[in-house]
């Protein structure tokens, strides 16, 4: 941004604050931004939020544990999946349960699904935001051959309750790793159409390069994780650092940018929707038969005790810590959401840029409104 | 002939597999001698009042004049640069403190983690760590929404999921599940207190 002060056509105009939200299409959701402008340039951003808040640790104190799945859907409802699969990670190794390896590799196929899913929500709205219309067609299309898959295996397409402690509460249907299986082999062939949309696009690179830039220190020290870490240039991802189910006996590379700007946290998401490609297609092979539900006691009632457990989202770090009294239901469970800690790096991110700009920055940070709000 | 000896020798039974076994929940155990809470002890002695390990999850308490000081040692010292959660937990019927301030932390180098964790009482202000962690910033507005723990020095300790108006604390043990009333806190005018539309009531 160059010296507005010099060009500034009314040099005794003042800073004015406008509402940005929250009845606005680009925020994703009910999320509004209290932003101070002069003229066209963001001075200020100041995040509001809580429109959307349910009071969901609150419920789960009410609930018991395997009750409680149904209401973490509803928290990041684009990814349930990878929603149930935290929480019922923490309580099963609370209770030192150990998952029979079928539900295992279960699980991470529907994980990747939902992140390829989440990812392709992402962008069709995120490149939308910006302007360009047509991917949004492209890749919905893509994601409801996923929310079939789905549908088929546990009956939701959204608010998936797909997971249980101790395993998976059914096993696969007849033909369903066949279906999977062409699924993953043609999606390749569709990312790269998407890319030819977007990649080379010079509006595109207009509107992206350079925009929302956040140096890697400057990352971790605001706690960004997932994708807008990775953007940065850290390698980092739960399912390499603490693997979880059996993340550690497949192959696939963690991708990271190199300008922590939004057209490489761009590129660090369509080729991580190759790498879950990738791992669908090693889970799909290797997937071993027998049980999928370990043997657990008929009511689930961990130790006293506390834990914390963490798996990548599709948004970044999702994480519950749960504190057990010895009873049947959470004392207390609290969720580590990625989308609110990553939202809260807004300011810092649009501060300079243009008013057009802070749609870019909220598509680029891939927010879910149910998930910061809880 | 004795009709025993005609049977084969059985196979020794082999050992099932781990899901097929009941499950053993982990113990906790001290953890004074672990290494992450000798590291510390090291720095700021007469820090750690308590140390617990469960299930491979280090907790350490801490006394709450000390926390800002040892979050601040094991930033800078211990290179634990990553806060990933902070979050506190209501044990309504606690003599030493009500609440819990509970920190995680992580640090790169080694991929290790570690809980610290401060007890405080009712209205009994918890030093603010946002000065050595930037995103401990909305994690404290969100446990003073929630539990009214109150953090000194913190920029800015507003309510950030309820609205400004809301009086209560709902993660409290003692603050209802129907909810409270809410319609006399937003339209005192309206409603005279106690008066309003009650939040999960039966309605009209």
């Amino acid at each position: 941004m160059g010296n507005l002060e010099a060009t500034r056509p009314f040099p005794d105009s003042e800073e004015m604050e406008i509402s940005f939200g929250p009845q606005h299409p680009a925020t994703h959701g009910v999320l509004r931004v209290m932003v101070r402008v002069d003229g066209e340039k963001i001075v200020d951003a100041k995040p509001i939020i809580g429109y959307l808040h349910r009071g969901t640790e609150k419920i789960f104190e009410r609930e018991t544990y395997n009750g409680t799945i149904p209401h973490t859907d509803r928290m990041d409802y684009t990814a349930a999946a990878t929603n149930n699969q935290a929480l019922v990670g923490a309580v099963e190794r609370m209770m030192g349960v150990t998952v029979p390896p079928r539900a295992a590799y279960i699980r991470m196929i529907l994980a990747e699904l939902q992140r390829i899913a989440s990812h392709t929500i992402w962008l069709g709205t995120h490149a939308l935001d910006i302007g360009a219309q047509t991917p949004f067609f492209y890749t919905f299309q893509e994601r409801e051959t996923i929310l079939d898959l789905y549908e088929e295996y546990c009956g939701a397409r959204l608010t998936l309750n797909c997971m249980r402690v101790g395993g998976q509460p059914f096993d696969l249907p007849e033909g369903w790793t066949g279906r999977c299986g062409a699924f993953v082999d043609q999606l390749p062939a569709r990312i790269a159409e998407w890319e030819r949309l977007l990649t080379n696009n010079r509006i595109w690179k207009l509107r992206t390069i350079g925009v929302g830039v956040i140096s890697a220190a400057n990352a971790i020290e605001w706690g960004l994780t997932g994708p807008p870490l990775r953007g940065s240039g850290v390698k980092w991802d739960i399912r390499k650092v603490f693997p979880y189910d059996r993340y550690d006996e497949v192959d696939f590379e963690i991708p990271i940018g190199a300008n922590g700007d939004t057209y490489d946290r761009y590129l660090v998401r369509m080729e991580e929707m190759r790498q879950s490609v990738r791992i669908i297609k090693q889970c799909l092979a290797k997937l071993p038969d027998g049980p999928v539900m370990a043997k657990v006691p008929k009511v689930i009632k961990p130790p006293k005790g506390e834990f914390y457990f963490s798996v990548e989202g599709p948004k970044g770090e999702l994480g519950f810590y749960a504190v057990s009294d010895g009873t049947t239901n959470p004392y207390r469970l609290h969720v580590r959401p990625a989308c609110f800690i990553n939202l809260q790096a807004l300011p810092e991110l649009v501060r300079g840029h243009l008013i057009a700009d802070m749609v870019a920055v909220i598509g680029t940070l891939d927010i879910v409104l149910g998930e910061i709000d809880r | 002939m004795n009709e025993q000896q005609n049977v084969p020798p059985q196979p020794p039974e082999a050992p099932k597999p781990p899901w097929e076994e009941k499950p053993v929940p982990p113990e906790p155990r001290d953890a004074r001698e672990h290494e992450q809470v000798r590291e510390i002890a090291a720095i700021v002695p007469d820090a750690v009042l308590e140390a617990v390990e469960f299930a491979g999850q280090v907790t350490v308490t801490v006394a709450r004049e000390r926390i800002l000081d040892v979050c601040r040692a094991c930033k800078e010292k211990l290179e634990y640069k990553f806060l990933v959660d902070l979050t506190a937990v209501d044990w309504l019927e606690r003599p030493e403190g009500r609440f819990d301030v509970v920190y995680w932390l992580h640090r790169f180098s080694d991929s290790r983690r570690l809980r610290l964790k401060v007890r405080v009482a009712d209205g009994v202000e918890v030093p603010s760590v946002t000065g050595v962690w930037k995103v401990a910033n909305w994690m404290e507005r969100e446990a003073f929404d929630m539990f009214g723990i109150y953090f000194a020095d913190h920029p800015n300790l507003e309510r950030i999921l309820t609205w400004e108006g809301f009086s209560g604390h709902p993660l409290r043990k003692d603050f209802p599940i129907e909810g409270i009333d809410t319609g006399a806190a937003i339209y005192p005018d309206v409603y005279p207190p106690g008066g309003g539309p009650v939040a999960g009531g039966e309605g009209e």
